[in-house]
């Protein structure tokens, strides 16, 4: 055993503990008093907090503290108040109707601000940020609408949702005319033609005599759906064909794809999910944010 | 290196190789239709080179007993390249992340190459692979210079080593192919636990053999430390793993906790991960290598004791300050947030103990960029713990809780802190390893110091900064009672810093490769400054390295 030989260091003045590992050594300085005051400082203000606070065990309880503060209950609470602090506006928006709301310029303001927020945490994943879509998504802001444009039907699209799992859900569907063997390819390219005519007219990049035969094709296929006047129906969610709002794409391929392989687009119902509120405001976000055509 | 190790040692050395060959085969084959049985392949592979390695140099000339007259330094020196490797790859993977979250598409398609899958490999890489393998290779080294005694074997060693590598293989590779038990920073599924449970209780085995050899009286700091860090790390390990396989032939299981109390076990092992592996192990590195590189005596051993026991006290009862304002009961959240207070004051002891211990040596700290990366660490520990404690407050955590600033207090740590003191370490005691008078370049390890302490800034105050502003959106209100930000809103507001965390990252990870590549080229310049330089070099011990009598 190696005799423990304090020594003073000349820097610091202090001893060392005489230990020493490999010419490590330790000096023996105290330790600081703000040490020790800190360590009593924490301990006391953490005894404190243990009174006051819910904080030890107790078998199958615990101390529930002084204050007698739960954090449910303080939630729960914060919670009511906020609903009721909102009822203000809430409560009008809940029950009166579209029309009402939509001529009051400070409800329609709440609507905005809240809506925006609302859409960006729930629309925006499929619709984007600015409601624009994107392909496969429609954008919202062009006032076509598949399942139709009143607000009652926003509502109630938002409601059940497409293709679902909503008891009430909207179906739609468009057949795979290619794809299942419906219609011969030479026939998909003369109907693609004409569809494509009717939201390009004077378009010189299709044959007009696939366009003329296609014609008659439609009107043997496609009309039950869309309309003798391709303008759709909302009813089926069957779009209109003869302006420029396209789902998955207007030029020709992208409509060749959609009458080859058939489309089945889907949209969640929002029923379990969000408010009847909030679907409300949703709406009418929806609804001010369009810009109708001219 | 097989050719320092005896004959029956390389018996054992087969054996064992082959005992782990035959679970890889058994591995393939019990796991044919899942990914254990790619695992198995790879167990296989690696104790098949083993085997071919040790049997090829198994009639080499036996050593003299020579070797017991000094340190067995070899399974150190593999470590510190290793850890240097896992880092390199841990920083890089870091960055790439780190780009994925400004540019989500830099995934390129692949599985495996997506957020989710990415993010553990690098958290694996650099806490399990850089700093597991250098806190291996310089615990073996502090251990056997402050206990004057050699590692009781050589064979047992090597295996915690290997052993431990493979078990950050197996881990890397399967979060890629989608294995994992989703529990942060213990991902590793069973098989693995159960194979890291053996290598851990290898390693605590050769410390309380080594240190029953030892020739000192009194036991270091730093061994304190490694041994806090040993013992409590196996603890955690096997209880927040505990779970039950599918089936042996399957990688998948399931927790034996469920709901609250999962997440409260598996917060009180991520909390004392931080505290024992990335906090306790460390300072053990740090207590040895400052004072000695600074050639200082320890400040206060009465601070050394009050810190540690302090420390390894505390910590324990911290977790659930991750757990504010969820379902865990108030009550346990009370604990959390008042023994993270409390454990303030030992934890910024240490933090003085070691900065005060450079009094006497701050020109050496000016001029010496290893002791600077020491330095450094030590101030971001202090700041890393303060920030800790305060965060644990719960008004505090509400507003910092799941937002960046979380990760921007774990870089500050990890980077400042654990990445900081580990450079220095290793730039300390690779010349002492390998017998050089210093590293390759010296200017390289000054250049690395400021891209790393450049790097760590410019991440922390980007997430200081990305984490408030989420935390601050999230709260805010319309003037009609409803949340003003969508959280889509938050992401825009925050791409800025998301940028800017990369580059941080970047320069960091430059840093660490020119730190690679200084420490290759210092190991394989010849060895001709090699013969004058001593093991340590200040003060100077007679004899340092060579094992020597304490009477």
């Amino acid at each position: 055993m190696a005799v423990e030989q304090p020594e003073r260091d000349s820097y610091t003045g202090y001893l060392t503990t005489g230990h020493e590992w490999n010419g490590l050594k330790e000096l023996n300085t105290p330790v600081p008093r703000a040490v020790y005051f800190f360590l009593i400082l924490t301990f006391v203000f953490s005894v404190g907090y243990w009174v006051l606070m819910p904080a030890w065990p107790l078998g199958v309880t615990y101390t529930k503290g002084l204050l007698g503060i739960d954090q449910r209950n303080l939630v729960a609470a914060s919670l009511q108040d906020a609903a009721q602090e909102r009822s203000v506006w809430t409560k009008r928006i809940e029950t009166e109707s579209f029309a009402a709301i939509q001529s009051d310029a400070r409800l329609m303001a709440i609507v905005r601000e809240t809506g925006h927020t609302l859409f960006g945490n729930n629309c925006a994943a499929c619709h984007g940020a600015d409601a624009k879509g994107g392909p496969g998504f429609p954008n919202l802001t062009t006032g076509s609408w598949l399942w139709g444009g009143k607000p009652e039907d926003i509502f109630n699209t938002i409601r059940v949702g497409i293709n679902s799992t909503h008891p009430d859900t909207h179906v739609g569907q468009m057949p795979a005319f290619g794809r299942d063997q419906m219609l011969p390819r030479q026939d998909v390219i003369k109907v693609v033609s004409y569809v494509y005519s009717l939201s390009h007219p004077g378009a010189t990049d299709v044959d007009p005599a696939k366009v003329e035969a296609g014609k008659a094709i439609f009107a043997a296929n496609c009309v039950a759906c869309h309309g003798a006047d391709a303008k759709g129906n909302p009813e089926l969610g069957a779009p209109n064909l003869t302006d420029r709002d396209w789902i998955y794409g207007g030029d020709f391929n992208a409509i060749d794809t959609t009458v080859w392989g058939g489309r089945q687009g889907h949209m969640p119902t929002w029923e379990g999910r969000l408010s009847a509120l909030d679907r409300k405001i949703l709406t009418l976000y929806l609804v001010d944010k369009r810009t109708p055509r001219p | 290196m097989i050719a320092q190790l005896t004959l029956t040692e390389r018996q054992h050395a087969i054996m064992i190789s082959a005992a782990v060959a035959v679970l890889g085969a058994l591995m393939i084959l019990v796991g044919q239709d899942d990914a254990m049985s790619i695992h198995g392949v790879l167990v296989f592979v690696a104790s098949a080179i083993m085997i071919f390695r040790i049997g090829g140099s198994y009639y080499a000339p036996l050593p003299s007993d020579d070797r017991l007259a000094h340190y067995y330094d070899d399974p150190s020196k593999v470590g510190i390249v290793l850890s240097m490797i896992w880092v390199v790859v841990g920083l890089a993977v870091g960055d790439w992340v780190a780009w994925q979250l400004v540019n989500p598409d830099l995934t390129f398609g692949p599985g495996w190459s997506s957020f989710g899958r990415l993010r553990p490999v690098h958290t694996t890489s650099v806490i399990f692979g850089f700093g597991g393998n250098a806190l291996i290779a310089t615990s073996f080294y502090v251990l056997q210079r402050t206990s004057r005694a050699r590692l009781p074997d050589q064979v047992s060693p090597w295996f915690v080593l290997y052993g431990y590598n493979l078990f950050c293989l197996l881990a890397v590779t399967g979060y890629l192919m989608g294995v994992t038990q989703s529990k942060e920073y213990a991902e590793p599924e069973w098989y693995n636990d159960f194979w890291l449970v053996v290598v851990w209780v290898t390693y605590f085995v050769i410390y309380l053999r080594t240190l029953a050899r030892r020739k000192e009286p009194h036991i270091y700091v730093s061994n304190w430390y490694y041994m806090a860090f040993i013992l409590v790390v196996a603890i955690l390990h096997i209880v927040n793993n505990l779970a039950v396989p599918i089936s042996l032939g399957h990688t998948k299981s399931y927790s034996a906790f469920s709901g609250v109390q999962d997440a409260m076990t598996q917060w009180w092992y991520g909390h004392n991960a931080v505290a024992f592996f990335l906090t306790a192990g460390f300072l053990g590195m740090m207590y040895y290598f400052l004072p000695m590189r600074a050639g200082r005596p320890i400040y206060s051993y009465r601070m050394s004791i009050i810190s540690f026991w302090g420390i390894t006290f505390f910590y324990m009862w911290a977790g659930s300050h991750h757990l504010h304002y969820t379902a865990l009961p108030q009550w346990v959240q009370t604990l959390g947030m008042t023994f993270s207070l409390m454990l303030l004051i030992p934890s910024w002891a240490s933090a003085g103990n070691v900065l005060l211990t450079l009094n006497g040596a701050w020109d050496k700290v000016r001029d010496d960029a290893t002791l600077r990366f020491m330095m450094v660490a030590g101030v971001f520990y202090g700041l890393t713990t303060f920030e800790g404690s305060f965060m644990a407050i719960r008004t505090v955590n509400s507003l910092s809780h799941y937002t960046d600033w979380t990760v921007g207090h774990v870089h500050a740590g990890a980077l400042g802190w654990v990445a900081m003191i580990t450079f220095g370490s290793i730039y300390a005691s690779v010349p002492w390893l390998w017998k050089r008078q210093q590293m390759y370049s010296p200017k390289l390890v000054e250049a690395h110091f400021w891209l790393a302490l450049a790097g760590t800034v410019i991440y922390v105050f980007a997430m200081w900064n990305s984490g408030i502003v989420q935390g601050l959106m999230w709260r805010t209100y319309t003037e009609s009672g409803t949340l003003a930000y969508s959280f889509v809103d938050t992401l825009v507001a925050m791409h800025p810093y998301y940028i800017a965390r990369a580059v941080g990252g970047l320069l960091f990870l430059i840093g660490g490769c020119i730190g690679a590549y200084n420490i290759w080229k210092t190991i394989r310049i010849s060895g001709a400054a090699a013969e004058q330089a001593s093991d340590v070099p200040q003060p100077a011990v007679v004899g340092a390295g060579t094992l020597q009598p304490a009477e």
